[in-house]
């Protein structure tokens, strides 16, 4: 009974501070509110019209829907660089740090779904997928893995955060014997829904571009490195904005990680080159029609000449101590790194796959304004929804929403 | 199916759980040196598709409540709307909410496919006023169904993409072909890269041969293996089938087809009343809604039926070959057993049942 009461009060608290803050604020989640409605109207004409609103074709038959689920199960996965080392190695820096990435985890995870379902063909009968009522296709088929992994790391990532801002809520300490072991699971989880997630592309004979052993951990990789990067620039704005206090060594700390992965992800990337470029084969053409176009088609240069400049830029600049500890470059590296690597798994990874098609012929995909629209939509979501968990979390965190008897 | 270890190359022809790789060592798998006769011909029991099948039993009752209770829902939602709807507008909503909610095609006993079948062809009647013929046979026992393709024969007509659209409705609007008909260059060899798959010009072309693709209704298909909610399967005379009720649109088997061998319904597929062919089956040309998969189907309705694919009757040269390749004596066995056939892509283990030759 107790329990309850505290909670409802806890929702009325924090549907108390969501409705107010600055205005700077209050234009913020206006803005978010009218993309979604723009998002929103988009859908609705994609729903009306069928997918043939979208740029997709038989020929490429998936596109920016499915580029962005792939890049924010990779955001989501990366929470788990702040949990480990605050929960199970006791380190204190990141602790501030850790509630702030399972929210992107959640609001990640948010997108992910909505992306998926904005995607199907048949949103009205995706009760098909419900293991138990549907027929779920488990576990021959890696999406019914994808959809088991994701709905269950959304689960960890609701109920560790919510558990520990609910005693702190009551003036409490949170129990480590009760949290640290759903943490320990999520940390094994992040690695699991990305690698499924991989295996999802990885495991059809029919691409040979994505059928490539080293998919599955060059997406760990580059999740690794875009995913701190995007919480050290939420980090650096709530830093400005709130009274939630956040050192600079913690945002070193995540500085380090983002570092080593983009590393990583780079010497992946030469390993790949060169495997496809220096004794090319026929399965080299999606490489070659990514980096060079084939046959005159060339609608995905400027993407990737885009992304690996600025990949090879941020992570030189964070290579050196000197850069990366200066926070302007900090800051400036992490941007860049998070567009390079939203574009790599975009138009670098999903839509080269399809072209050159089966036969060799080459359509191009472009995705059309109502596709956008949506895209756009979702992300305000994902922004809303963030901004919503961030603002309670931190609310309690720094004492101001505290459970009155 | 029943070849789930070993996927590499062997010609897994349906019903032989028992026969070995090279059973009789003349190390060919398409059935060239005659021992193969015996193991194919001699064992009917029903593969893997069964044990699928049994398995899912417990799931296929809980469907028929699920269905049962919902079908009492629509009952009193309806008649509880009886004062202002006619009787056949009640009908329809009864059918449509029956159909929004019936299980996988697949998983359906008899009764509930025959069923399934009759509310759509009673939906039609109610909604264009004209009868169609859907059938709901299912695959009959010792036939599994081949095709070949001869190569010099075929002089890129394209009578047979014509007749396919026509007899599987296939929407018009978009143009939806399951066959794609590659002309390539004399010379080249069997160059797809500088094929054109889209030609409007007269044919043949000087210097220029003619290739055509469709859905090889793989024995090991990569397609059904990645559906999340077995909307598509083998079938035991081997037709790779999509239950387009109960596809959800994700396109995961479209990613997964080596072959080019699937079609999406970007829109609503549209066909001329006038030109709707009335003579379906559930699993085959039944119209189709929008956001749905499709794929040839070897003309289900008409190979069932003990008729030929609408491509192999359309086509004026003779290129093309089917029949059932359990029988001995079938012209797609002569022609396995006598000419130098080759597949497309041997070496992903999809075991293709479409062979080309040349004379
Ligand atoms: S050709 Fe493609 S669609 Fe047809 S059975 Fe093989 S994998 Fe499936
Ligand atoms: S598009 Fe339909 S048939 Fe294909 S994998 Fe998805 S649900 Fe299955």
């Amino acid at each position: 009974m107790r329990r309850l009461k505290v909670f409802r009060s806890l929702v009325k608290d924090s549907l108390d501070t969501i409705t107010h803050g600055s205005r700077k604020y209050h234009l913020w989640m206006a803005l978010l509110t009218f993309i979604m409605l723009v998002g929103m109207y988009c859908y609705s004409i994609q729903l009306e019209q069928g997918l043939s609103a979208t740029g997709m074709t038989d020929r490429v038959s998936w596109g920016l829907y499915i580029s962005n689920f792939t890049f924010l199960v990779g955001v989501a996965a990366a929470a788990v660089m702040l949990v480990m080392p605050t929960y199970v190695l006791k380190d204190v820096d990141f602790k501030q740090a850790v509630l702030i990435g399972e929210g992107l985890a959640v609001a990640a995870l948010i997108m992910c779904l909505a992306f998926v379902v904005a995607d199907m063909g048949g949103p009205s009968v995706l009760w098909h997928m419900i293991p138990g009522i549907g027929v779920f296709n488990f576990p021959n088929s890696m999406l019914t893995w994808d959809v088991l992994v994701l709905n269950g790391y959304l689960f960890i990532n609701i109920t560790i955060p919510f558990y520990i801002l609910f005693k702190h809520y009551q003036g409490k300490e949170a129990k480590s014997n009760v949290y640290v072991p759903g943490a320990f699971l999520s940390v094994f989880w992040a690695v699991g829904i990305h690698l499924v997630t991989a295996f999802l592309y990885q495991g059809l004979q029919a691409r040979p571009f994505w059928n490539n052993a080293l998919l599955g951990p060059r997406f760990l990789a580059s999740a690794f490195a875009a995913g701190p990067a995007l919480i050290i620039l939420v980090l650096a704005i709530i830093r400005t904005f709130t009274a939630f206090k956040i050192e600079d060594k913690t945002i070193k700390k995540i500085a380090m990680v983002v570092t080593v992965a983009a590393q990583i992800n780079l010497i992946m990337l030469v390993s790949e080159l060169f495997k496809e470029f220096y004794a090319p084969t026929h399965h080299s053409e999606s490489a070659y029609y990514l980096f060079f176009g084939l046959h005159g088609k060339d609608a995905l240069l400027p993407w990737i000449w885009t992304a690996i400049p600025l990949n090879v830029l941020a992570t030189v600049l964070l290579t050196f101590h000197k850069l990366r500890n200066n926070f302007k470059v900090l800051f400036f590296a992490c941007f860049i790194l998070f567009v390079a690597i939203w574009i790599e798994k975009g138009f670098g990874l999903i839509v080269p796959g399809f072209i050159p098609g089966p036969y060799g012929k080459i359509a191009e995909y472009t995705p059309t304004l109502i596709e956008i629209g949506v895209t756009l939509g979702i992300w305000a979501l994902g922004a809303f929804v963030f901004t919503i968990l961030a603002k309670t979390a931190i609310g309690i965190e720094i004492g101001k929403l505290r459970y009155k008897n | 199916m029943s070849s789930k270890s070993k996927k590499w190359f062997s010609l897994n022809l349906g019903k032989k759980d028992k026969h070995s790789e090279n059973g009789c060592g003349c190390g060919k798998t398409s059935g060239g040196c005659g021992s193969h006769d015996l193991t194919i011909g001699e064992e009917t029991k029903k593969d893997g598709f069964d044990q699928v099948f049994d398995v899912k039993m417990s799931r296929r009752t809980a469907f028929k409540q699920l269905t049962a209770s919902l079908a009492i829902g629509a009952g009193a939602i309806s008649t509880s709307c009886s004062m202002i709807s006619g009787d056949e507008t009640k009908e329809q909503a009864q059918i449509d909410w029956e159909e929004q909610f019936k299980g996988n095609y697949k998983l359906m006993t008899d009764e509930e496919k025959k069923a399934t079948v009759d509310r759509l062809v009673r939906s039609y009647q109610l909604r264009t006023g004209k009868t169609l013929n859907m059938s709901s046979k299912n695959a009959e026992p010792d036939v599994l169904f081949g095709y070949a393709f001869n190569i010099s024969k075929c002089q890129g007509y394209m009578d047979c993409v014509t007749a396919c659209v026509e007899e599987n409705n296939q929407d018009r609007n978009s143009q939806m072909q399951y066959i794609r008909i590659h002309e390539m260059k004399d010379g080249k060899g069997f160059n797809f890269n500088e094929a054109d798959d889209n030609y409007y010009h007269e044919v043949p072309a000087e210097g220029h041969f003619y290739m055509g693709t469709q859905c090889f209704h793989c024995d090991n298909p990569p397609c059904v293996e990645v559906c999340p909610v077995q909307a598509t399967w083998r079938e035991d005379d081997g037709l790779v089938v999509v239950d387009y009720d109960w596809c959800v649109g994700c396109r995961y088997c479209m990613a997964a087809c080596p072959y080019d061998g699937r079609r999406f319904n970007w829109s609503k597929p549209e066909v001329p009343e006038a030109e709707v062919n009335k003579n379906q089956h559930y699993l085959g040309n039944r119209m189709r809604k929008k956001g749905v998969m499709e794929k040839c189907t070897f003309c289900v309705q008409r190979s069932r039926a003990g008729k030929n694919p609408a491509c192999v009757e359309a086509c004026p040269t003779g290129a093309r070959i089917f029949g059932n390749l359990l029988d001995p004596n079938s012209t797609i066995r002569w022609v396995l057993e006598n000419k130098k056939v080759f597949r497309l892509k041997e070496d992903l283990g999809t075991e293709p049942k479409f062979w080309y030759f040349m004379d």
